[in-house]
């Protein structure tokens, strides 16, 4: 039986930027363990002479002819910033102050 | 007029008897007459709707060349991007975001001249089977009110089923076009992966995710399947190839010498005994009609749904990463000295619901080094099974038949604290999204112990959609000679309906 601790449900959170209560990360962490063993089947049958599928149809590259068309226009592209500045994205602080 | 199918609208169309501005509009008087009672809707576009019938009916006047859906309107599912009006996927992140752009499926509907009434409830970024996930609170099943009307596009499926419009756009990542119509004793079609562009579908899980057609007869849904269907160069994915005549199949509906397959592992233990009752009369129906039933095996099936919430999730734990707060949708947490991480991690607890979070972290551990081979690279293998038992039992059979769904609807909150046993709805459906393939579902009657729709499904290989056209076109047209009316004239009229 594979479990998930809530601290380690406290890692993937942060991993995957969402901030969660103790409450969620304890809940979330009962609710891994039933999941996890469920979908640990998926091994039963997942033999090493199996190839794997990571998608329906064989394509590799595919190319169409470079053609400039119109693109979104600054005022459209900008149309659902949350804050905008100069015709930029306002975004918070990245970089910590040096 | 509302009660009619499309391609019945489209004929009053053609002959004058209906302008597409009177049938929109009662189309419109039927969503505010009932809407409060089923909540299909999240957004209603009166005005850009009435406009768009208003330029149908003006090219009609001049004697332009018009489609066959012309002036008919439609509920679009939330999921689509559609230009400057509002596109939830059913979740507070996106609230109040309006796309920059169509989607290449809105761009086909708009020069198809079929008519958007509105954007259609859905559990939050299509993850659910039930619309009960949808942060602006669920759908009610038309045929009974304190019932789920399924998921994740139960808002276009209930919009049929309620008289508010006579077709709908879906998207089906495990079912969720099918399991819906099934509930609701409607039509829905998973068109074979890449048959219908994915440009401008906000992403669940891009290789298992397909829109289709969602309509109340076969023939609708067919019609509805060539407008949207076709190759497109802003999707790589997209199938460059004719589309599958669908509408010729739907129109003949001929079964004569085709063989269909049951497949053994989808009908039995677990199946209510009114959905195995309607299965079992559907296949004799088909029978007498000239095909040849024949019994199918799929062992690797009962794998599907494990491989499902695997890769499902891991795709979704990267395709959501895009809702980081920072060039649209919701933004919180972003006071003086805040680092864009924070207002990440507080932006998504705050926009995201507790099923997207649980498969984000799902799929955040699965795709995890050290996890990665043992989960995701094991649910891969199993695909690669499901699509083997796929192609052995086509080399047998024309199309594959099975019940849609094991259970007819259930009550909204019954099974919403119990992930494992939600999940199973959708047991039947989701094979054919893995291997990619083409899926159909069609009300076969309601089951006796409840009086509720049950579904049929008809699954054919990559690119023969038509098959299923076929069969689905032959079985609706024994089912209604058999009824005598179609089954939803049999649906409870809802308090105020038209």
């Amino acid at each position: 039986m594979t479990s998930l601790s809530r601290d380690d449900v406290a890692k993937l959170a942060g991993l995957a930027r969402i901030e969660m209560s103790d409450e969620e990360l304890v809940a979330l962490s009962n609710e891994f363990t039933v999941i996890l063993d469920a979908v640990a089947r998926v091994q039963e049958v997942a033999g090493e002479d199996v190839v794997a599928t990571s998608h329906p149809l064989p394509l590799r590259n595919v190319f169409r002819p470079d053609v400039v068309i119109p693109s979104l226009s600054p005022q459209d592209a900008l149309s659902g910033a949350p804050a905008q500045e100069e015709q930029r994205f306002r975004v918070p602080q990245i970089l910590g102050e040096e | 007029m509302i009660r009619n199918s499309a391609s019945e609208m489209a004929s009053k169309l053609a002959s004058g008897d209906v302008t597409s501005v009177q049938l929109t509009q009662a189309h419109l008087d039927q969503i505010a007459a009932v809407d409060k009672q089923v909540h299909a809707f999240l957004h209603i576009d009166t005005e850009g709707a009435l406009a768009q019938a208003a330029a149908v009916d003006l090219k009609r006047k001049n004697g332009d060349k018009l489609s066959p859906l012309a002036g008919v309107p439609l509920a679009l599912k939330d999921v689509m991007t559609q230009k400057g009006i509002p596109t939830t996927c059913g979740s507070k992140i996106l609230e109040g975001w309006r796309p920059p752009y169509d989607s290449t499926v809105v761009a086909n509907l708009k020069k198809n001249d079929i008519v958007i009434l509105g954007k259609t409830n859905m559990d939050e970024f299509a993850m659910g089977s039930s619309t009960e996930n949808s942060a602006y609170g669920p759908t009610h099943n038309p045929w009974d009110l304190s019932r789920i009307p399924g998921g994740s596009g139960g808002g276009s499926a209930a919009a049929l089923a309620a008289f508010e419009a006579p077709l709908a756009i879906g998207t089906d990542t495990g079912g969720s076009i099918r399991q819906p119509a099934a509930v609701t004793g409607t039509v829905g079609v998973k068109p074979t992966y890449g048959g219908v562009s994915r440009f401008g579908l906000v992403a669940f899980s891009s290789s298992l995710d397909q829109a289709g057609p969602c309509a109340r007869t076969v023939l609708d849904a067919a019609l509805l399947h060539e407008a949207i269907a076709g190759h497109d160069p802003k999707d790589s994915t997209s199938i460059n190839a004719p589309v599958p005549a669908v509408v010729a199949a739907a129109k003949a509906g001929n079964v004569k010498g085709m063989k269909i397959g049951v497949v053994k592992e989808l009908n039995g233990d677990g199946y209510q005994p009114g959905v195995r009752k309607r299965f079992e009369e559907s296949l004799e129906l088909l029978a007498a009609a000239g095909a040849e039933i024949v019994e199918v095996s799929a062992p690797n099936f009962e794998y599907a749904l494990a491989a499902y919430y695997l890769i499902a999730p891991s795709e979704c734990s990267s395709n959501l990463a895009r809702f980081d707060a920072m060039r649209y949708g919701l933004r919180v947490g972003d006071v003086e000295g805040a680092s864009a991480e924070s207002v990440m991690n507080l932006t998504r607890e705050v926009g995201f619901g507790r099923e997207v979070k649980r498969r984000i972290i799902l799929g955040t551990y699965a795709l995890s080094s050290g996890y990665y081979d043992a989960y995701y690279g094991s649910a891969q293998k199993v695909r690669t099974l499901i699509t083997q038992d796929f192609n052995k039992a086509f080399e047998i059979a024309d199309v594959l038949v099975s019940p849609t769904c094991p259970t007819t609807a259930f009550k909204i909150g019954e099974k919403a604290d119990d992930p494992l046993a939600m999940y199973l709805n959708d047991i039947a459906t989701i094979p054919v999204n893995m291997a990619g393939i083409g899926g159909m579902s069609l009300p076969s009657g309601v089951a006796d112990e409840d009086g509720l729709p049950v579904g049929f499904q008809i699954m054919a290989p990559v690119m023969k959609d038509e098959r299923m056209y076929s069969v689905g076109a032959s079985l609706e047209a024994s089912l209604l000679s058999k009824w005598g009316a179609p089954l939803l004239s049999t649906i409870p009229v809802l308090a105020g309906s038209k």
